[in-house]
Formats: C-alpha cells, sequence, structure tokens
C-alpha cells in the first residue's frame, strides 16, 4: 500500500499546484466596482496578452487613483483561461456569475472571443475586445475597441499596391489556422479580386497554432516571389508562432526590398524576443505605434513604464506599449465615461450611453465610439520594423476612420445592419 | 592598374579629408540636393539619391549612409547629422549651434531603401578594397533599375578583377532588361540565360509575355532563357526540400532519443519527457542570462557551457524522478502513465513559478545566425546545420555508451532479461536510476537545440511528447536504430506533405500514416530478435 498511498500523494499534490497557478485572486474592499480580466497568462497567446493584463490593471489604478468611478474604486479580478478556448468561456461564466463583475475586458484571439459570446448573452455581460479582428460580427453585448478590417487590413493592402509600398502584384496570405485569418484572408481576396489580381497571384496558406518550422513555407514563398511580378506577403500568424517565423525569414536571407511582409498581430510587444536587423524594412498595419510623438502618447508610455517597474514585471526596463494595449486603456476610459454618464454600472444602461463616447487616445486623435455599431473610429497607421524593434511610421490616413464590421467584399454583407439584432 | 589612378587619387584625397575634423569633411555637396533628401513627395527623394549617387563622392556616400540609418536628420531648413554631440550640416559640414530643440529623422520606407541601397553601392564599386567593390557588385544583382546602367558600365570600364567584372556584367545586363533598344535587350537576355538565381528568372519572366516586350527575338531568348535558368533551380528546390526534411528529422530525432532509452529500451510510459526537453532549454536560458551577466565578452559561446549544463540539469531531475516515483511504479505501466503526467504538470508549475507563464528570449549566437548561400537561391540557415552536426554527435555519443561501455552492457542485459541479469549481479536498481538519467539527460541535449529553432516556455515539452512517441513507436520499441531511421522517415515525408499540401493537412497526413502502419506492423519497423521475458 505504501506507494498506492504515495501516488495519491503526488497526484494530489500535483492537482493542487496546478489549481494554485489558475486561481483568481480579488482585493476586498468596503464599496467596490467589480472589473473582469480575462487574458491568457500561460500558452501560445500568453506572450500577446499578458502586456494586455498589465495594462489594464494600471489603467485600473490609474482611475483608483484620481477617486475611481462614481466614487467607488474599481476591483480588478484576473483569471487566466491559458490560451485554452473552452476554458474562455468557463473562466468568462465564472467572472460574470460567480465574481459578479461589472464588466470585462478581455480576449486577444477570435476564436477565444467566439467562444465567450454565448455566455455574455446570456447571462447579459459586458465585453471590452480590445484587438483588431476579422468583422463578421456585431453583438449587443461587445465593444469592439480593435481595428475593423477596413482600419487595418485592407489599407494595409493598398499601401502595398502603392507605389511607395513596392506596387506589389503578387501576394502570399499567410496565417495561423483559425476564425481570423480565414476570415481576414476571405476579405482580402476578394479585395484583391476587386483590383484585378487574378487566383493564380495568391497563394494562401496556414499553419496550426504554435507551429514553429517555418522551413516550407518560407521557400514556398521564395519560389512564388521569383515568379516575375513584385510579390509581398500578408501576415496573419498569432502568438509565438511569431518568432520563429521571422528568425526564420532573418536567416533565410529573405529581405524587406525584395518581399516585404505586412503583418496584423505583430506590434512591438511581439517584437522583443526577436533580432530585429536582419527584419529591418517589413511592415505591420495598427491604430497605433509606440514611436507616435505626442504629449499624450509620451504621458502613456511613461505610465506603463512606471508602472512595470512598480510591479517588478519580468525585463521592466525594456518594456513597450502597443496598439492592442491601447486599446484596452482607451476601453477601460470609455466605460468609465459611459458609467458616469449613465450613472449606473447596469450593462443595458452603460451600453447605452457608450454610444458617441469620445477619448483622446495615445494615437494622437481623438477617438470616438460610433453611435451605432460597438466600433471605434480609428486612424490607421503602417509602420516599418526599425534595427531596435520600434517601427517607423511611413504612411497613415489624415484622420480616424469609421469602421465597417460587415466587410463590403463579402457577399451578402450588404443586407446587413449597422447595429446590433436586439438592441 | 594605370586607368584606376585617377580615381585612387581622388578617393585617397577625399579619405584624407574625411579623417579631419568634422568640420572640413563636407564640401562639395549642393545644399539643395541635400535639402530634397527631406522632401514630401518619396520620387522628389529617390532622383536627390541617384543623383548623390552617381556624384562619387565620399561625402554623398557618408549622408547616404546617415540615410540608410536613419540618422539623417532634418529641423525646419536644416538637414544634418549628429557628429558626437555636435550636430553637423549634412551638405556643408558646417557646425549647428545650438543643435535644434525639435528634429526627426527623415523618413525611409522599402522603396527608398532599396535606392538607397543601390546608390550605396555604386558609390562603392570605385572603392581601393577589392572585398568592398566585391560586396558592392553582389548588391547590385537583385534590383538595379534602368537608370543604374550608365554607372555600371562606368565601373565596368574601370574593373581589373574578373570575378568583380563578371558580376557587374550580370547587374549591367539586369538594368539592360529595361532598355527600350531591343537590341541591348537581347543582349542582356542572352547573357542572363548563364544565371542560376530565382531572382534573374523573375526579371525575365514579364519578356514572355507580349504586353510587355514587343520584340519577338528578345522574347525568345527569354523563353530559353527562362527555360535553362528553371532546370539549374529544380535541383536546388529538391535540395532545399531535403534538407528541411533532414532538419526537421535531426529535431524529431534528438526529442525521442531520451525517450526511446527511457521508454524503448526500459519500457517506462514518461509523459514528463517533454518537460525534460523543456528543463534543457530553460538551463541554455539559464547559461545564457550568466553569460550576459558575468562574460559578456564570450557571449557567443554560451551555447557550448550550455550543453553540459543542459544534460546534468535533466539527468538530475531524471534521476530524481526515477528514484521518487517511477521506480515503485515498474511493471505497472498505466499508473506510470498517471504518475509521470502528474509529474509533468508540477514541472511545468514549477519553471511557470521560477521563469514566469511567458517565454523567454534564447537568443542566436552570432555563428549561429544567418545562412550559407550553397547554390543560387538555395540558403541553408546556419542554426539548422549545426542542429544537424549536433544530432549526429549525441547519437554517437548515445551509441557509444549503449554499445561500449558497461552500463550500456547493463541496460542492455537488463532489457532482454531483467531478473536472469539480476542474477549474474547487475545491480539492476542502481543501472535503472543511471539509464534513467541518461534518457533524461539525452533529453535535456535536445532541449539545448530546441531553444535555438522554437520558444522556450513552460509547456513547450507538451508540444514534443506526441512526435516523440511517434518515433519511438514507429522505430520499434527497444531499438536506437529504428528511433533513427523513423526520425529520418517521418521527418522528410512531412517537409514533402507540407510542400504539397500545407503544415495543417501534413500533420493529418502524417498521423493517419503512422497508424496504418503500426496496424500493420505493431512491432514498429525493427522489431526485436532473439528470445526475450515477456512480461
Amino acid at each position: 500500500m505504501q506507494t498506492r498511498r504515495n501516488f495519491l500523494k503526488m497526484t494530489v499534490l500535483s492537482s493542487l499546484l496546478t489549481l494554485s497557478g489558475l486561481a483568481s485572486f480579488s482585493v476586498h474592499a468596503a464599496e467596490t466596482i467589480k472589473v473582469g480580466i480575462l487574458h491568457s497568462l500561460s500558452g501560445t497567446m500568453a506572450i500577446s496578452e499578458t502586456a494586455l493584463k498589465e495594462t489594464a490593471l494600471m489603467t485600473i489604478a490609474q482611475i483608483n487613483k484620481s477617486g475611481g468611478v462614481m466614487g467607488k474604486m474599481l476591483e480588478p479580478v484576473v483569471v487566466d483561461p491559458a490560451s485554452n478556448w473552452p476554458l474562455f468561456a468557463e473562466r468568462s461564466r465564472q467572472l460574470l456569475s460567480k465574481d459578479k463583475v461589472d464588466v470585462v475586458f478581455g480576449c486577444w484571439t477570435s476564436v477565444s472571443r467566439k467562444s465567450v459570446l454565448p455566455v455574455f448573452k446570456e447571462l447579459n455581460g459586458l465585453l471590452f475586445y480590445p484587438v483588431q479582428y476579422e468583422g463578421e460580427e456585431l453583438e449587443k453585448n461587445v465593444f469592439y475597441t480593435g481595428a475593423a478590417p477596413n482600419q487595418q487590413a485592407i489599407p494595409a493592402v493598398e499601401y502595398l499596391m502603392s507605389k511607395d509600398g513596392g506596387s506589389a502584384k503578387r501576394f502570399v496570405l499567410l496565417g495561423t489556422d483559425y476564425v481570423y485569418p480565414r476570415t481576414t484572408n476571405k476579405i482580402l481576396r476578394a479585395f484583391l479580386h476587386s483590383k484585378g489580381i487574378k487566383d493564380a497571384d495568391i497563394m494562401e496558406e496556414y499553419t496550426p497554432f504554435g507551429h514553429s518550422d517555418y522551413q516550407t513555407i518560407i521557400a514556398k514563398i521564395k519560389k512564388f516571389a521569383g515568379e516575375g511580378k513584385k510579390t509581398a506577403v500578408v501576415s496573419t500568424i498569432n502568438g509565438d508562432s511569431n518568432v520563429p517565423f521571422y528568425k526564420e525569414l532573418g536567416n533565410a536571407g529573405l529581405k524587406a526590398t525584395d518581399v516585404p511582409v505586412v503583418a496584423f498581430s505583430v506590434g512591438e510587444e511581439e517584437l522583443r524576443g526577436v533580432d530585429t536587423k536582419p527584419l529591418m524594412g517589413h511592415l505591420a498595419a495598427w491604430n497605433y505605434f509606440q514611436s507616435i510623438k505626442n504629449p499624450t502618447n509620451t504621458a502613456f508610455i511613461k505610465m506603463y513604464r512606471d508602472w512595470a517597474k512598480s510591479q517588478k514585471l519580468p525585463n521592466a526596463d525594456t518594456v513597450v506599449t502597443n496598439d492592442p494595449m491601447e486599446a484596452t486603456y482607451i476601453g477601460i476610459h470609455m466605460w468609465k465615461q459611459a458609467v458616469e454618464k449613465a450613472k449606473s454600472t447596469d450593462v443595458d444602461k452603460v451600453i447605452a450611453a457608450m454610444a458617441g463616447q469620445t477619448f483622446k487616445a495615445p494615437s494622437g486623435f481623438v477617438v470616438k465610439m460610433d453611435e451605432k455599431n460597438h466600433h471605434l473610429h480609428k486612424p490607421v497607421f503602417i509602420g516599418e520594423v526599425k534595427g531596435d524593434g520600434q517601427f517607423n511610421v511611413v504612411w497613415k490616413t489624415k484622420g480616424p476612420i469609421r469602421a465597417q464590421p460587415w466587410s463590403p467584399y463579402i457577399p451578402g454583407n450588404d443586407k446587413k445592419k449597422d447595429v446590433p439584432d436586439s438592441k | 592598374m594605370t586607368d584606376t589612378g585617377p580615381t585612387m587619387k581622388r578617393l585617397l584625397l577625399t579619405l584624407l579629408l574625411l579623417l579631419l575634423p568634422a568640420s572640413n569633411a563636407f564640401a562639395a555637396l549642393d545644399p539643395a540636393l541635400v535639402r530634397q533628401l527631406a522632401a514630401e513627395e518619396s520620387d522628389d527623394k529617390i532622383a536627390a539619391i541617384r543623383q548623390l549617387g552617381a556624384s562619387a563622392s565620399a561625402d554623398a556616400a557618408k549622408v547616404l549612409k546617415a540615410m540608410a540609418d536613419d540618422e539623417l536628420l532634418v529641423a525646419d531648413e536644416a538637414v544634418f547629422i549628429f557628429d558626437g554631440e555636435q550636430a553637423v550640416d549634412a551638405a556643408t559640414g558646417a557646425v549647428i549651434d545650438p543643435v535644434p530643440e525639435t528634429y526627426e529623422s527623415i523618413t525611409v520606407n522599402n522603396r527608398l531603401r532599396s535606392e538607397l541601397a543601390n546608390a550605396l553601392a555604386a558609390l562603392k564599386l570605385y572603392d581601393p578594397d577589392r572585398a568592398v567593390r566585391l560586396a558592392a557588385a553582389t548588391e547590385l544583382q537583385s534590383n538595379a533599375g534602368i537608370g543604374m546602367a550608365p554607372i555600371l558600365a562606368a565601373a565596368m570600364a574601370k574593373e581589373t578583377d574578373a570575378g568583380i567584372q563578371a558580376l557587374l556584367k550580370q547587374a549591367h545586363a539586369l538594368a539592360n532588361l529595361e532598355n527600350p533598344d531591343a537590341a541591348a535587350r537581347l543582349a542582356a537576355v542572352e547573357l542572363l540565360a548563364d544565371s542560376a538565381s530565382p531572382a534573374t528568372r523573375g526579371l525575365l519572366l514579364p519578356l514572355l509575355d507580349e504586353a510587355n516586350e514587343p520584340d519577338a527575338a528578345v522574347r525568345e531568348a527569354a523563353a530559353q532563357a527562362v527555360d535553362a535558368i528553371e532546370a539549374r533551380l529544380a535541383f536546388g528546390e529538391i535540395l532545399g526540400q531535403i534538407f528541411s526534411g533532414l532538419s526537421l528529422s535531426s529535431i524529431l530525432l534528438l526529442a525521442a532519443l531520451g525517450l526511446a532509452i527511457t521508454y524503448g529500451v526500459m519500457g517506462v510510459i514518461n509523459m514528463a519527457h517533454g518537460e525534460l526537453l523543456m528543463i534543457g532549454a530553460y538551463a541554455t536560458f539559464f547559461t545564457q542570462t550568466l553569460f550576459r551577466a558575468y562574460f559578456p565578452d564570450y557571449i557567443d559561446w554560451y551555447v557550448l557551457a550550455a550543453i553540459p549544463a543542459a544534460f546534468l540539469a535533466a539527468a538530475l531531475v531524471g534521476m530524481l524522478l526515477e528514484r521518487t516515483v517511477i521506480r515503485r511504479l515498474y511493471g505497472r505501466p498505466l499508473e506510470t502513465l498517471l504518475a509521470t503526467w502528474g509529474l509533468s504538470l508540477i514541472l511545468i508549475q514549477a519553471a511557470r513559478m521560477l521563469f514566469g507563464a511567458q517565454n523567454v528570449e534564447v537568443a542566436n549566437p552570432v555563428w549561429m545566425s544567418g545562412g550559407v548561400e550553397i547554390m543560387a537561391g538555395l540558403v541553408l540557415p546556419w542554426n539548422r546545420i549545426v542542429i544537424i552536426g549536433f544530432t549526429l554527435f549525441v547519437l554517437a555519443l548515445v551509441w557509444v555508451l549503449m554499445q561500449k561501455t558497461r552500463l550500456g552492457l547493463f541496460v542492455r542485459a537488463i532489457t532482454q532479461n531483467r531478473p536472469m541479469a539480476g542474477c549474474v549481479g547487475v545491480p539492476t536498481g542502481r543501472v535503472d536510476t543511471m539509464a534513467f538519467g541518461l534518457g533524461a539527460g539525452i533529453a535535456g541535449l535536445g532541449g539545448v537545440a530546441l531553444s535555438q529553432i522554437a520558444n522556450v516556455g513552460p509547456d513547450m515539452g507538451q508540444g514534443y511528447i506526441v512526435d516523440s512517441f511517434l518515433v519511438v513507436v514507429l522505430g520499434g520499441v527497444g531499438q536506437l536504430a529504428g528511433a533513427v531511421w523513423a526520425a529520418l522517415g517521418l521527418g522528410v515525408v512531412t517537409k514533402f506533405l507540407e510542400g504539397w499540401s500545407g503544415a495543417v493537412i501534413a500533420k493529418i497526413v502524417v498521423l493517419v500514416i503512422v497508424i496504418v502502419f503500426i496496424q500493420k506492423r505493431p512491432q514498429g519497423l525493427f522489431a526485436l530478435k532473439g528470445r526475450f521475458v515477456d512480461n
């Protein structure tokens, strides 16, 4: 029996340890408003999402310091869905029904958003989603503070086709295999068709989550690019796969002047783990870059750096800010404004009060929540990677653009309404 | 050498000038032209870059170099460079005092960057150093436009080195593809038929189309040239695929070799095997951190120090696991499976608590970055070449240990017949611990290799556990040679399938193939021959 008891001990011990990593923490205070934070702190998406949790905590601390919301302190409830999509749904149910949070800031991948949607609809929760995505969705319970395709993907491809972008005539659409890249590429293919580009000049490739061997794909891109027309790569690779992808790209000697790669999910944070010198000139399209110079952004960057130092984050001296962090920051502030306007944290009242909210964003523009479609009006920037991992803005829109969640390039979308159904 | 005399003199002169204080270094640049580098429109910038590039002046080279490095700054009307603390006007070389309060670097996009690269290369074509000229001529092989043709022709006339001459000729021909004169185009196309570069093929392909190329003779020549180049490229392509297959095989083998000992030879279903890989990778990260802190001068060699460190770390953890848990469960595969799975969770969580949940950065040393161009269009990355070599080294190590040492003899004896080995005096308990430690240590070595190409994070091992079992089961339990062949087969087949169907489908197809194979041949590729005690 000795061995069996030991075995039992080990099992109990191991499950305890596992649980301790997943358990949420909460701080008790007299009269607080609970705010849920739902970001993967482990697994393939941790590379991107951990910084969003920090941004949310920082913004909440900032709001609390200046008196909270309607005189009440905000109390963050952090959970870790561990890059595991069904776990996202479980954790959001826990946040809404057990912790009774009034609002949730969270998710990165579209698959995680799709996984929590039914829970938010059923329990009438409120989710702020801070990442650019594929559109094709408009839910009453969600506010989208990231970009819709017409605020990121379409302008980026237009830039690649312009003279300054290299007059690309052939496109490689490369992505991780899930809903966001597939849908974005569907929209882009239709867009490229409308610009007279044939199917023969479009190559579409997908890899699984966490894929780390990009040799074949780089070889294929090289071959495809050598077929007579200027080629560009549109990458919707998500998570830590980007590190081996860019490493391989650099090692294979594929330069940005020959085949530029424009990425929609790679920002300053993802490039922290990569030697960016071989990547000089590759592009990213976002609604914010850390390198944008204006007083609001300078203050934002300083606030995050100070936060990283005070929280003793790993590599605190080299932390960077990026687009989804800005979107998280905007989202939390707008929610605060809406709660103050509605004088209540009631979900339906806050949703009504969100319409038309404005906020002076670190991107240097005043961004506005659309009166109808739950998306922000945002400016678009295209940046080239510099040797120090920052981006050099080479193109930008004159002002904020209204989001089109239903892309006009997908047939049937012209009939869809620009307001959530149950509103 | 006589005809290069005057240029040499001029260059020496400018070099001498450059050695003087910065304020005197700039002399002959047109301020308006330099100012134009900061123009709104890219077209204006490009015009200025081309003019400066054609000026054959070292000052122009300095300004363009600064622009390519994002160090050419603009404040209102002044275009300047920092020389130490001083701001120096880019055109006149005059010191600007005080330094402007707000300034920004001139935005350079890809289009400008390739123009700058060409202009800088053109300026270097007259450099006295052969290596610099060679590099410049190589640089011009990819996108020299018709604007470069006269510059290249002039450089060709001056060039004495045959190797560089040939490169220049090729670049000149590339530039001439856009020549309005059909005869010049034809000559260029005929010359380019000798090339073996995919870039050249890419430039020739549009000439096959009547819309782009009005002259029939040129079209014909271009078609022939493309065929000739393609024949040369096809070979390289297959070679590339075989290489990437070999590279994947080497990684699979490194990941599975430890398991081939613990599972294959000892029969322990070790679900924590992936975590032993992770420990090896974290040991590499740890060594790197130590080197950064204490021996920054030798940072490029931290990988070598990481090899014994990773082996020891993983082996110690492995032996600890064997002593505390696994030893008590020998002969009970199901309980071992559950217990080791629990152990893997503990190890993952421990790594998370020690190093954080996020991936850590393990940088490639300089000698493992970049690649070597075996033939035109085929670049083999150094890190993968090194890993293939490392796999062979580990394989040799394991073979020697298993075949030539006492420990290996004991392990083999115990595998074949445990009670009998015990009867003749083999200390089975100690050998088990040692063998398990060896398997774990080998997994640690696999972790070192993985850290150089994949992400290092707490759950990195999870991605390799299935592949490792696949290799061992396919190869035949109890056989190291089987694991080698299985890894080779899986790697090459996966890479060929990926080329044909994409990564997602390839993964599924490989799994189906292995399942079918195991159905037909449960003992794997190689079955142990001889008499065994079947427990």
